[in-house]
């Protein structure tokens, strides 16, 4: 039981990462209803412009965060202007091809953005001061494992999803983001810059996808495996709906806990490996069941 | 001048209904059949064959495979690698283990194994569409070639899921050098193509269509749209499939499942956003381009090297193919949706007229 529950916790605050990507995808298609499958490549570029400021130019990591951050506003507002903006109006298919060229483009800045500063591509460590070791007392009075730098990383999460839920409700820009969200005609009649509108959530899903790749570098180092990641955040979209923020927490956490489970308790029977395909199974599965997912709104089609 | 109909008349059904009405079109099929059957093989070298023309062929039959799905019914399918893995897997198999079916056969077997697996994996098409629908291919995407690895009965026991293509033997006679293949290849491309072009513009093709355009009000007027979407899958994994065999048999000769893996997929994709989505031509140019693409930049790069003397760090080849797939690929969906198939078209309608103004 002790062992269920110490993989049960690991696959939860695993599922907490695969949230802090998910959240990047959530905020575009809300705003812009693009599913934007460049997310992925944009966290693999945030995390190795962070890496090489903070190792060529020896920028303390506030300056580097700062920088990578305002790499990334750039890197969204260029996105919405050159990319989105001529596509408007075009079918989600044609947008979400769009974006899987989009990251193909990323990938490629990205890596040769690595191979100028470093001249290869092998992985660069990201240190945040989080040791991958196990919590002290946990072990010493449950006696579990439950790894320092996971829960570092679900407190990081916590806090994002509370400050983008206060921005989304407070503030006078999440407000209007909302209304974007809701319905773009209406809210372009009541006055709402759409233009702006979506610059600025290109920019907020920048600054998601630099968080999410501190942390996932932090944990695996800077490497082209981290679009990867965004892979799996897809299956947790699916699972918890592509509109609602909350179903991208309780996505992750049912797909990192499930993953994590049937590796251990069902990968024996099978050879194992089955990390690598079981979210989209089970995601394929639930969507046969739930099409709109847990907290998606349900679509009504008219001819 | 040159691509003029006036004056051709058709007089029975049979002329109306036939698959190239234009006596320009019927001639240009013609002559291009005449090039790639007689005249490549007589100026191409082994480099060509086996680099080039052989990869082309096949990318060109999955290409279409995917064009059948995406353009035609509308279905975005991120596992057409992974049918085609099925395909070649299947073929080794039917190979190995029934002893005397003609080369030929398992293929087509090959095909129909993954079809039936690209049906099963259409079924959510049933339920979901779009990006969801993109999500569910990709399950197939991991999923296959983990099962082909896993299971050893699929690579006869080999180490990590390898399967090595058995020689290819026609009645008897062996197709081993790289023009052989070729001509075998395209062969089994050029028949499948054709059989493409009738089907889309049979009552399946059509309804395809309709389900694309819109489903729901496909299904209004009468069309079935669990028939046609699953159609759609099976028809475009058979493709697929058959893609994978000569991939496997034409083109590598020793496949790892995992090498028909998710990029393999985007590259198939591509081939038909920048071809042409909806146009058999276009599932050709677009393979055209993106096999030639890389080989391009190579060489690009490689003047622009010893031009500037730039100490270029190794790698970067493959990262600027990256950008440049994902440049092209956001530039033909904002230019030109239709892609090269559709300039094609533009330059027929000029053809048409020059040099005369009307």
């Amino acid at each position: 039981m002790q062992f269920f529950f110490e993989v049960l916790i690991g696959g939860l605050l695993a599922g907490v990462m695969y949230s802090l990507v998910a959240l990047g995808f959530v905020l575009i298609f809300k705003a812009s209803g693009v599913f934007n499958f460049a997310q992925g490549a944009m966290v693999f570029f945030a995390a190795l412009v962070f890496v090489t400021l903070q190792e060529k130019l020896a920028a303390p990591f506030w300056l580097a965060f700062a920088l990578t951050l305002v790499v990334m506003v750039l890197v969204g507002i260029l996105t919405e202007r050159v990319v989105l903006r001529p596509l408007v109006n075009q079918p989600q298919i044609s947008l979400f091809m769009a974006t899987i060229g989009l990251a193909f483009f990323v990938e490629g800045a990205a890596q040769l953005v690595q191979l100028w500063a470093f001249r290869d591509i092998s992985p660069r460590p990201l240190a945040l001061g989080f040791q991958d070791a196990p919590i002290d007392w946990l072990l010493a009075r449950f006696n579990m494992l439950v790894s320092r730098f996971d829960a570092f990383a679900a407190l990081v999460a916590g806090a994002l999803v509370a400050a983008l839920a206060l921005f989304f409700n407070k503030t006078r820009v999440g407000r209007a983001l909302r209304a974007v969200a809701d319905d773009h005609q209406a809210a372009l009649s009541v006055g709402i810059p759409l233009k702006y509108i979506w610059a600025i959530v290109w920019s907020v899903a920048g600054f998601v996808a630099l968080v999410a790749g501190l942390m996932w570098g932090a944990r695996s180092g800077v490497q082209f495996a981290l679009t990867l990641v965004a892979l799996k955040a897809l299956p947790v979209l699916i699972l918890g709906g592509f509109e609602s923020i909350a179903g991208a927490i309780v996505g992750g956490l049912i797909i990192g806990a499930a993953e994590k489970l049937a590796e251990v308790y069902l990968g024996p029977y099978v050879g194992g490996g089955i990390e690598g395909w079981f979210a989209y199974v089970l995601a394929l599965l639930f969507l046969l069941v739930r099409p709109e997912g847990l907290f998606g709104e349900k679509h009504i089609d008219r001819v | 001048m040159f691509y003029r109909e006036a004056g051709q008349f058709r007089t029975s059904y049979a002329a109306d209904q036939q698959l190239f009405a234009i006596r320009q079109d019927r001639l240009a099929v013609l002559a291009l059949l005449a090039v790639a059957f007689v005249g490549v093989p007589l100026a191409a070298n082994d480099y060509w064959f086996t680099a080039i023309l052989i990869p082309f062929l096949v990318f060109s039959l999955a290409a279409l495979g995917l064009n059948i799905l995406t353009g035609y019914a509308g279905q975005l399918s991120l596992g057409s690698a992974a049918f085609m893995a099925v395909g070649a897997v299947a073929a080794y198999n039917l190979e190995l283990r029934v002893p005397g079916l003609p080369l030929l056969a398992s293929f087509i077997l090959a095909g129909v194994c993954a079809a039936l697996v690209g049906a099963a994996f259409g079924l959510p098409s049933l339920r979901i569409k779009g990006f969801y629908l993109a999500v569910a291919t990709l399950a197939a995407q991991f999923f296959i070639p983990w099962l082909l690895v896993k299971v050893g009965w699929f690579s006869n026991y080999s180490s990590s899921g390898v399967i090595t293509a058995q020689p290819m033997e026609i009645l008897g006679y062996v197709f081993d050098t790289p023009a052989e293949k070729y001509l075998l290849v395209l062969t089994v491309v050029a028949l499948l193509a054709l059989a493409a072009k009738n089907m889309v513009r049979s009552a399946v093709g059509r309804a395809w269509m309709a389900v694309r355009d819109m489903d729901v009000a496909a299904e209004v007027i009468g069309i079935r749209i669990v028939r046609t979407k699953l159609t759609a899958f099976a028809v475009s994994s058979f493709y697929c499939g058959v893609a994978g065999a000569l991939y496997a048999y034409a083109y590598v000769g020793t496949v790892q499942p995992e090498d028909l893996n998710l990029d393999l997929s985007f590259r198939i994709l591509f081939m038909v956003i920048i071809g042409g989505v909806g146009s058999i031509l276009g599932s050709f140019l677009g393979a055209a381009f993106i096999t030639l693409l890389p080989i391009f930049l190579e060489v690009l790069l490689t003047f622009l090297e010893h031009r500037f003397n730039l100490n270029l760090a190794p790698g970067t080849t493959s990262m600027v193919q990256l950008l440049a797939f994902g440049a092209l690929i956001v530039f033909f969906l904002i230019v030109e949706p239709l892609g090269l198939a559709r300039l094609w078209q533009i330059a027929k309608e000029k053809l048409r007229l020059w040099p005369f103004p009307h």
